[in-house]
């Protein structure tokens, strides 16, 4: 039984295909036509929906918004799922629908309701956001009327003093509500094909029973087998409840992130201790797929343009590997042992990653190139980590890159060319950029060709170089996230 | 007798607010952010509902052997298949020329082209189904590349030439010559809104279509000869787009033609959307263009003569590829004197889908290659592009003729051009520039400012026609109906300005209603920027028709003469006498006064014959500058647009929001058109960049953070609706000085020596490219 609350109504469905979408249940199954389908693939938008759950707190609400289109019905399972028709009350518009009509935010109006959906989370979550949060909330939110300048002054001003609307008025009573629906839901079997195990070992249980069944994290990738490619699937084995792999874990030298937590959750932590980072998270998909893809999902799917692997590789990161009986702690550079292939058994899943924590001599660096600054996949990640001595003398040298090759992958012949060279001398840039220009086969595709990938793969240890040493004043990137 | 009620809103004695000339929101605004905007997807389904999808070729070119339909069938909840055997009219449905199927007819003209369509219970079996058929093809060379289709004088329409003078002895006399190449790419129009249409089967064989199509007369007089019946047994019913941009001119009919068949055969209503990526397969993108030139001028960079040849990459089938190989010549000076000229265009038939009209019209891809050749007449002689295009630019009153032979009047472009040089500060920013550059190793700014003249009408003369239907009802509200479409340009909002500037009511007492064949016939496509010009028009007059019989009658009643009759703040004034427009109203219906009228416009003064390659095309040139300051990143080649400014002219603005919405919004598709907007096919013809993961239009964070747009406040002074001008695409081609800043950046390593070839997209690699290239010859 998937229980939530759609807007103000409690549903329970005890019945639905196990690949419904929740965009397929608002408009096929409820007729309820605001939320649009504009690709179907989590790309454009147009069916931007608002998640709230109950903060830890348990006195409020979080609110975040997903893709419709490629969420399913695990992704709302237990939440309050809002959708544009709700905004407005019989006094009038949501400020943020208002501030949209009257600064001329919507032309032909067909992405609207999903930008509405993600300035109504902005709302909620920043006061008085600066125009760099606009664009990062916004990032997701595909208009091809615009140009987007009245929907960032629209969300300015909405944004800049924001009062209190009819869901913190009612907050209280859908905490309640989400509670009663909580309660309901830990006396329930998993009966349907879309599984939904609460702990490690029913999860075990649920791999045992259908071994055929993909395990189904943010759903973010494996939506878009269901939308893009049509194929159906009888059982389907979500982590999204799974307690064990929820949790954070900070200690003296590493953190232990679990392989359930978003990308939006995640980024929270590391940026407290990687900094560095910002760049390639503010580039990363875009903020509703962030708030729905998970850390572990993001690894396990042994992507070669997944842009965590070279961040966790060129880190140190390790894999726990467990199969609810066994766990096993794998190494990242090790793990990918192939296209879309790891060394996960068939009976395991990712349960968390760990990640060192940076010494006080590192030097770290990700760096993200794509076509287009937001919501674009890379045509090239290189991650470098360097830990230079006292003196002056590299002491380890960690790479990462996303791109290049079939799998994520580093590059061993620069981590030991250049170790006891001096950080400072100008030949290793020409060293570092020899190594790496020859040290990978890429491929020509839609995103790059292969020259360029290795042409920049080497530009950007120059980059790298030059953005470390001390003296260096220029600028070396044209948008600094930093 | 029916009673005549007067709604408290009308009240007759209050003032209306100035229609004209003002911010009014978008008509649908409110409707559109609450989720209450219905758009043909939206609508409520009849209980009779099946849903379509097609089946498509995996082979550009060859002839179809065989098609085995039996797994199709069999699927789950599938009732009717079709292939062309199955249409009972006309399968071709050029919309100009033949050469377009509905389904594949034996030939298989491109990779995606659909071969059959299958009708299903849902809309996933459906497709579901329709990826089971068995087809066997027998395939055939194809030809992919426009130098391959050039050389075998592979041609969809005859090449044209505008020959104005001596060319070849002015380029052998000129002090200089420079010869260029430009590969520029095609565009796909991603309207947030795939390509869908609902028909629905009326009485015996009439139908009802529900579109979302730029053109519903068009659909309507497919989707009959599909049929094989007459066009007053099919009505189209079109409310609004999630947007257009060109791609629903002629290729939505596609779709409503194959759900009308589908819905006919089975007795009931039949949708077929379009899923993202097939949408973005099956159906043609913006030209792409491989245009070369010869310009020589003289040692002040003036120029004397220019040879340019336009080659259109058009497809596999003419669709509209004359007339927009036509607007890329008429385009190729923008706003230039070029002397002695020859232009000639070539519209090349390639294997791959037909390309199709495009938010400017063959225009862009004309007008940067007169772009491009002031670019390298300044780097030649070492002077700042914005001298050369100064230089250059039209005179007025100089009497001066285009390259096609139409005068040059009313041209104010070089005022524009000097206030927006002053205004943002061009010259004080291109020293901070060349200061900046100096002391950045890595990143390297580039600047540069260019002009717009693009012609407006139809360049197909019949097409400059539009009719309106105007409703007054007896509580003085009033409906209008005109042929244009809503797709988000704002139409129906400045529609519904000038009725209820001409009745002198209230906004709130205008309803403009969706498009529908059955209203207004015979209409043209919402496209050539010209939906306002020729529908305003046209309501304009039906206005003025149902106006006139108020102020006989009035007149006729208070015994006075009807001259100087003003509809104002909700009333009617004559002379000493005035009456409330919903007392005038019904009075004038108690007396038997028709309160309704059709209205219609022809566009004045357009001609061009293509025999000579001489004419006055246009009605009118709209104008517009931009200024754009970039940075480029010479590791990667990633850049951004940091700050650009625009004057753009619209005459008389009749609402300056919505026409510094076309402008912002033209602007930036415009950019994503030269930068990051890369269209890719495989060695197969299918294409490759297929959805929005691999297709990157524009994202919110590649809005400069600096974005002026000012209007050029001067009225039209052709007799245009209330003299304005129209806005739709002239904008977009505002964007080439983004390609031009790019280069200027690029320019700056070679201390501005170099002219930097960079094809079209400028994508981060080829802007890399053109670094390592440029880095190249000065160490040379």
């Amino acid at each position: 039984m998937i229980r939530f609350l759609l807007n103000k109504d409690i549903v329970e469905l005890p019945d639905y295909p196990t690949d419904l979408t929740v965009l397929q249940y608002l408009r096929e199954y409820r007729k309820t036509t605001g939320t649009k389908e504009g690709c179907a693939a989590g790309d454009c938008g147009a069916c931007t929906v608002v998640v709230a759950t109950v903060a830890p707190d348990g006195n409020n609400l979080h609110y975040k918004t997903i893709n419709a289109c490629i969420a399913l019905l695990s992704s709302i399972n237990g939440k309050q799922l809002i959708t544009v028709e709700y905004l407005a009350t019989e006094q009038g518009l949501h400020p943020v629908q208002q501030a949209m009509a009257d600064f001329h935010g919507s032309q032909c109006g067909f992405c609207t309701p999903g930008f509405v959906m993600s300035l109504f989370s902005l709302y909620h979550n920043q006061v008085n956001p600066s125009r760099e949060d606009i664009l990062h909330a916004l990032s997701g939110n595909l208009c091809r009327c615009t140009g987007y300048r009245p929907i960032i002054d629209a969300a300015l001003f909405a944004c800049e003093k924001p009062k209190k609307d009819r869901f913190d008025q009612l907050a209280q009573q859908t905490i309640e509500t989400l509670n009663s629906l909580a309660e309901k839901q830990k006396a329930d079997l998993a009966t349907s094909g879309l599984m939904l195990p609460k702990d490690r070992e029913s999860l075990r249980l649920c791999i045992e029973m259908h071994p055929e069944a993909p395990l189904l994290a943010g759903g973010t990738d494996l939506s878009l087998e269901i939308t893009q490619k049509l194929k159906s699937f009888e059982h389907i084995i979500s982590l999204f409840e799974v307690s064990e792999l929820k949790q954070i874990e900070i200690y003296a030298d590493y953190i232990q992130i679990g392989a359930a937590v978003s990308l939006s959750e995640m980024s929270g932590t590391l940026l407290q201790y990687f900094p560095q980072l910002k760049d390639v998270f503010y580039r990363f998909a875009s903020l509703p797929i962030r708030n729905q893809a998970t850390l572990g999902g993001n690894v396990a799917n042994a992507s070669p343009i997944g842009d965590m692997p070279p961040v966790l590789m060129a880190l140190g990161a390790s894999v726990i590997a467990d199969n609810g009986i066994n766990e096993r702690t794998l190494p990242l550079r090790d793990f990918f042992t192939g296209y879309r292939s790891t060394q996960l058994a068939d009976d395991e899943w990712i349960s968390k990653i760990e990640i060192p924590l940076l010494t006080k001599h590192a030097k770290l660096a990700a760096y993200k190139i794509s076509k287009r600054m937001e919501d674009d996949i890379s045509a090239v990640c290189a991650v470098f980590k360097v830990e230079v001595s006292d003196e002056g003398l590299i002491t380890k040298l960690a790479t990462g890159f996303g791109g290049v090759a079939a799998t994520p992958i580093n590059c061993p012949a620069l981590e030991t060319a250049l170790v006891g060279k001096n950080w400072q001398d100008k030949a290793i840039v020409e060293i570092g950029k020899e190594i790496l220009l020859n040290a990978f086969t890429p491929i020509d595709d839609v995103r790059a060709s292969a020259q360029y990938r290795k042409t920049v793969l080497s530009n950007l240890w120059e980059r790298f170089w030059l953005e470390q040493q001390q003296e260096v004043i220029f600028k070396t990137r044209v948008i600094d996230h930093a | 007798m029916r009673k005549l009620n007067t709604p408290a809103k009308l009240a007759d004695t209050t003032q209306a607010k100035t229609a004209l000339n003002r911010v009014n929101k978008h008509e649908s605004a409110d409707r559109q952010v609450s989720g209450n905007a219905r758009y043909v997807d939206d609508m409520p389904e009849p209980s009779s509902i099946a849903h379509a999808a097609v089946g498509t070729s995996e082979v550009a070119r060859g002839t179809i052997s065989q098609v085995i339909l039996d797994a199709v069938l069999a699927s789950p909840g599938v009732i009717d298949v079709i292939t062309s055997k199955d249409i009972p009219g006309h399968i071709d449905i050029g919309p100009v020329f033949e050469g377009d199927p509905v389904l594949a007819d034996g030939e298989i003209k491109f990779y995606g082209q659909a071969i059959f369509a299958v009708l299903a219970d849902t809309v996933s079996n459906a497709r579901r189904a329709a990826k089971l058929a068995e087809v066997t093809i027998s395939p055939l060379e194809p030809v992919f590349k426009v130098s391959d289709a050039l050389a075998l004088e592979r041609f969809v329409r005859p090449s044209h030439r505008m020959l104005q003078g001596e060319v070849d002895s002015a380029l052998q006399n000129a002090e200089q010559v420079v010869n260029g190449h430009l590969n520029i790419g095609g565009q796909e129009h991603m309207y947030l809104e795939g390509q869908v249409s609902m028909a629905i089967p009326e009485e015996e064989d009439r139908m009802t279509i529900y579109t979302s199509s730029q053109h519903p007369s068009e659909v309507q007089k497919l989707v009959a000869e599909v049929l094989d019946i007459k066009l007053h047994h099919v009505c189209v019913d079109m409310r609004r787009m999630g947007g257009g941009f060109g791609g629903k001119e002629t290729q939505a009919a596609q779709w409503a033609c194959l759900a009308a068949v589908l819905a006919h055969r089975n007795k009931r209503a039949v949708k077929l959307r379009l899923p993202r990526q097939q949408d973005m397969a099956v159906t043609g993108k913006r030209h792409p263009f491989e245009n070369k030139y010869s310009v020589g001028f003289g040692a002040d960079g003036k120029v004397t003569a220019a040879k340019i040849e336009i080659n259109g990459d058009c497809g596999h089938s003419p669709d509209l590829s004359e007339a927009i190989v036509d607007r890329a010549m008429f385009h190729a000076d923008n706003s230039y004197h070029l002397g002695e000229t020859d232009i000639i265009g070539h519209r090349l038939k390639t294997d791959f889908v037909s390309h199709t009209a495009y938010r400017g019209f063959g225009g862009p891809q004309g007008m940067i290659m007169g772009e491009a050749m002031m670019d390298a007449i300044a780097r030649r002689l070492g002077e700042d592009p914005l001298t050369i295009r100064k230089r250059n630019l039209y005179q007025d009153n100089k009497n001066q003729l285009t390259p096609y032979g139409m005068p040059i009047e009313d041209f104010f472009l070089p005022d524009m051009l000097e206030k927006l040089e002053q205004d943002c500060a061009y010259w004080q920013r291109r020293d901070q520039i060349k200061t900046f550059n100096q002391t950045s190793p890595i990143i390297k700014k580039g600047l540069a400012l260019t002009p717009v003249k693009f012609g407006i009408s139809f360049t197909a003369k019949h097409l400059n026609q539009a009719g309106a239907l105007v409703h007054v009802y007896t509580d003085g509200s009033i409906q209008v109906n005109h042929g244009g479409t809503e797709m988000g340009q704002g139409l129906h909002t400045k529609i519904g300005q000038i009725a209820a500037q001409e009745f002198g009511v209230d906004l709130e007492a205008i309803e403009v209603t969706s498009t529908r064949t059955d209203k207004v016939p015979n209409t043209s496509p919402t496209a050539a920027s010209s939906g306002t010009d020729l529908n305003g028009k046209a309501v304009q007059n039906a206005c003025i028709t149902i106006k006139q019989r108020l102020i006989e009658y009035f007149a006729e009643t208070t015994q006075q003469s009807p001259e100087n009759a003003v509809f104002i703040d909700n009333k009617l004034v004559l002379g000493k006498q005035e009456i409330g427009f919903v007392e005038l109203v019904q009075q004038a219906y108690m007396a038997r006064i028709s309160l309704s009228s059709t209205g219609y416009y022809r566009t004045p003064k357009i001609f061009y014959d293509r025999e000579t390659g001489k004419g006055r095309p246009f009605f009118y040139f709209a104008f517009g500058v931009a200024c754009s300051e970039v940075s480029i990143d010479t590791l990667t080649g990633e850049y951004s647009v940091d700050r650009v400014d625009i004057l753009h002219d619209v005459g008389k603005s009749i609402n300056p929001a919505i026409d510094i919405g076309q402008i912002e919004g033209g602007f930036i598709q415009g950019m994503g058109w030269l930068t990051t907007e890369e269209l890719k096919w495989n060695d197969q013809g299918k294409l490759i960049s297929e959805n929005m993961a691999t297709y990157k239009i524009p994202a919110i964070g590649d809005t400069p953070p600096i974005f002026n747009v000012g209007l050029y406040d001067r009225p039209n002074s052709e007799d245009s609706i209330y003299h304005s001008k129209a806005v739709g695409e002239p904008p977009f081609m505002l964007a080439i000085s983004v390609w031009c800043a790019l280069k200027d950046a690029i320019s700056s390593l070679s201390d501005y020596t170099i002219d930097p070839e960079l094809h079209t997209p400028a994508t981060p690699e080829r802007v890399l490219n053109a670094v390592t290239a440029v880095k190249k010859d000065v160490t040379l």
